[in-house]
């Protein structure tokens, strides 16, 4: 692992909602949904990187980013130090090619009616990967590297299993030869036995490709075995960023505590140890003041209601954007 | 009546579908029971036969399956039991929530009057009865300002909201079972947490029993009191939750419990069980997880092991069951 492949700082993402009719009628301005608020995260090359958190809180807005399939409204992301949202970045196709995201629901992302061989002739081409002629042989090799058998070149997604769709989606990300893959919710469809399949073979491609992931998803126990850091986000904001064995070993951040504690254990004598977490997510329309978690937070404070707390180092194990984290973690 | 006495008691049930003139058997020879206030799990990988077995139970399945064997309810038959008969008992002593809300709540109608139309069908209460049992409902299960939120639709709640009106109106008529497909699976662990919470003190309070449904062994591991793990449209091992996660028998619920990705040193391989699950129209002569099974001896592509008490407690289906060294060796 050497160094940091991506940046990104400061990220902010506001969908606007248009204006209702009560809107215009009382001349309130549209609101807009806050679903990033500041997320700064590096990405180091050879990683694999976890991001977890309930449905909504921005997993899915990030990758988008990332991948430039989303215009953030404030902040930058950085790829081997340059703006990727640069004017002349933007115009830049390698690094649509050298930044691939595989998405949960191959289905909405892979053409029905092009057979696997097209698909991934297409991307060759597309990217002038090969010359035509070499073409027929990098879809042979892009099979045999996600073990589906060479006739899979002549069938239909619609005529794959599940896992098997999900290998297709890896191939034609590896066909252009990526750095960076972003997976979102990738395997979270599959039954665990096809999961872990599909999960051995992407750690093994990252290893003989020597690939940097960012990986979704919402099973916390896959994030935990696969990644190296991980990322716990709630509300558009990075809560604790760290080492995935220490985070998930000993979380600090007291929404990463209930989060974590909630994921069903294996070990029934473990029963009703899970922190309770009261409450929902509140809506990224009405953003709390303060610290976004302090209407579920056992530990609030004053402070907590008013001050937006930002992500600091904490004891040499990543970092943790809360107020109270010396104190709540004190005797841990 | 006792404790244990169970209130289901499902016997040999078989069901078959059609399609092209060929007989899909989902499920073969399935029995098991439910008493007062136990939760028992039904778990296996898409496709086992969990679904269609609550469907097959609730009398669902008979709609477009042939449906044979016993569903012993209150003295009665529900596999017999003529349409009529059948629809007193849905809903009203046993109710089903499904796993997405959505396709089950009426979009158009405000949950208060969804809660009212089962209160209406599934019991005695006067109107002003009704609803004040309604607000007690969506109270029961965690809705904050309930008696406000009866005038909202269902778009207007979020997904773990939406869950919970489900349930409180799949309650609401105090059923005696429930039957729970996956109602958690598209939910996120932290309100999972509180759904299952809810299932399980409302099991208790009302005295319920609970057939849950789910792929997830951690749900089975902080909700269950029983387990029965289905392969290929049959039970292959059951049992006391604790015993069957701690000490698997049957090969299949070992490989289950193995490709978790629990207490296993960080991204190293996972396990897998080898191939895929075959297809209705092509299972295998004996024991359907043979072509998988790495215990797999000379009988079991012959003939079909049958479900049997193998210690106190525990059932499996496997001429060759996993003893207790190897599946920690495995
Ligand atoms: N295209 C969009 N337009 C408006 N709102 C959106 C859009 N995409 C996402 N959102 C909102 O942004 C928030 C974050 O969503 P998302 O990134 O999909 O969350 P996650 O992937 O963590 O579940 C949610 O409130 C979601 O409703
Ligand atoms: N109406 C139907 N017609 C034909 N096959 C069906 C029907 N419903 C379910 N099946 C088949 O029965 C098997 C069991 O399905 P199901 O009970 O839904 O599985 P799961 O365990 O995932 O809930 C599957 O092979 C499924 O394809
Ligand atoms: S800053 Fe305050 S409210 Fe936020 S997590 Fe820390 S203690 Fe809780
Ligand atoms: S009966 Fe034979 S093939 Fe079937 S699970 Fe047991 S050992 Fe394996
Ligand atoms: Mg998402
Ligand atoms: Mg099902």
């Amino acid at each position: 692992m050497t160094g940091t492949v991506m940046e990104i700082r400061d990220l902010h993402l506001r969908f606007p909602m248009g204006r209702s009719p009560a809107d215009y009628v009382t001349g309130r301005p549209g609101r807009v949904v806050n679903a990033l608020n500041g997320v700064s995260l590096d990405l180091i090359r050879g990683e694999t990187l976890g991001v977890v958190g309930e449905s909504g809180c921005g997993k899915s807005t990030l990758a988008r980013c990332i991948v430039r399939l989303y215009t953030p409204s404030e902040g930058e992301i950085r790829f081997d130090g340059q703006d990727v949202f640069g004017t002349e970045q933007r115009a830049d196709r390698a690094y649509n090619r050298r930044v691939q995201m595989m998405f949960q629901d191959p289905y909405s992302s892979l053409n029905p009616r092009m057979t696997t061989g097209q698909i991934l002739a297409e991307a060759l081409s597309v990217h002038k990967m090969r010359p035509d002629a070499k073409i027929p042989a990098r879809v042979a090799e892009l099979l045999e590297l996600v073990r589906l058998s060479q006739d899979a070149q002549h069938k239909l997604p619609h005529e794959f299993s599940g896992g098997q769709r999900q290998r297709i989606a890896i191939a034609r990300a590896l066909a252009v030869e990526p750095e960076v893959l972003i997976a979102d919710e990738l395997v979270s469809a599959l039954d665990v036995s096809v999961q872990a399949q599909v999960v051995n073979l992407l750690l093994e491609l990252q290893e003989t490709l020597d690939l940097t992931i960012l990986f979704v998803a919402h099973d916390l126990r896959l994030v935990r075995h696969v990644s190296n850091r991980v990322a716990v986000i709630y509300l558009g904001r990075i809560v604790e960023v760290g080492d995935s064995e220490t985070l998930f070993s000993a979380p600090a951040h007291p929404y990463s505590q209930a989060l974590l504690s909630a994921a069903p254990s294996l070990n029934p004598d473990e029963r009703g140890k899970a922190v309770k977490l009261e409450g929902e997510l509140p809506s990224p329309l009405n953003m709390p003041s303060g610290c976004p978690f302090h209407v579920r937070c056992r530990h609030a404070t004053e402070t907590c209601k008013t001050t937006l707390p930002v992500l600091l180092p904490f004891k040499g194990r990543g970092e943790v954007a809360c107020h109270h984290v010396e104190e709540i973690n004190a005797n841990a | 009546m006792d404790e244990n006495t169970p209130i289901l008691q499902v016997d040999g049930l078989n069901t078959t579908f059609h399609r092209n003139g060929r007989a899909l058997p989902a499920l073969r020879d399935v029995s098991f029971s439910v008493a007062r206030g136990e939760v028992l799990g039904l778990v296996g990988e898409s496709g086992s036969g969990k679904s269609v077995t609550l469907r097959s139970i609730i009398g669902l399945a008979r709609r477009y399956g042939d449906v044979t064997g016993q569903v012993r309810w209150q003295g009665r038959d529900l596999v017999e039991m003529a349409d009529r008969a059948l629809r007193q008992i849905q809903g009203r002593e046993i109710a089903m929530i499904f796993q997405e809300p959505m396709t089950s709540l009426n979009p158009l109608l405000t949950v208060g009057l969804q809660l009212e139309e089962t209160l209406r069908a599934h019991t005695d209460l006067p109107r002003a009865a009704r609803r004040d049992r309604a607000i007690e409902m969506l109270d029961l299960v965690g809705i904050p300002s309930a008696a406000q939120r009866l005038k909202d639709y269902p778009h207007q709640f979020s997904g773990g909201m939406r869950q919970r009106v489900m349930i409180a109106i799949a309650l609401a008529a105090n059923p005696k079972l429930l039957l729970a497909d996956e109602p958690t699976t598209a939910l996120d662990v932290t309100i999972q947490a509180q759904i299952l919470d809810l299932i399980l003190r409302l099991a208790q309070d009302m005295d319920m029993g609970v057939l849950l449904v789910t792929h997830d062994l951690g749900v089975v591991a902080q909700t269950c009191d029983n387990v029965a793990v289905m392969y290929a449209g049959r039970i292959v091992e059951q049992g006391l939750v604790r015993d069957v996660l701690r000490e698997p028998r049957h090969p299949y619920t070992v490989g289950l419990m193995r490709s978790v990705p629990e207490n296993l040193p960080p991204r190293t391989p996972l396990y897998s069980v080898p191939g895929v699950p075959p297809g209705l129209d092509a299972l295998p002569p004996g024991c359907a997880f043979a072509p998988r099974c790495t215990s797999c001896i000379a009988p079991c592509s012959q003939d079909r092991p049958a479900l049997s008490l193998i210690t106190e407690g525990r059932q499996v289906a496997c001429f060759n069951p996993v003893t207790k060294s190897q599946g920690n060796a495995a």
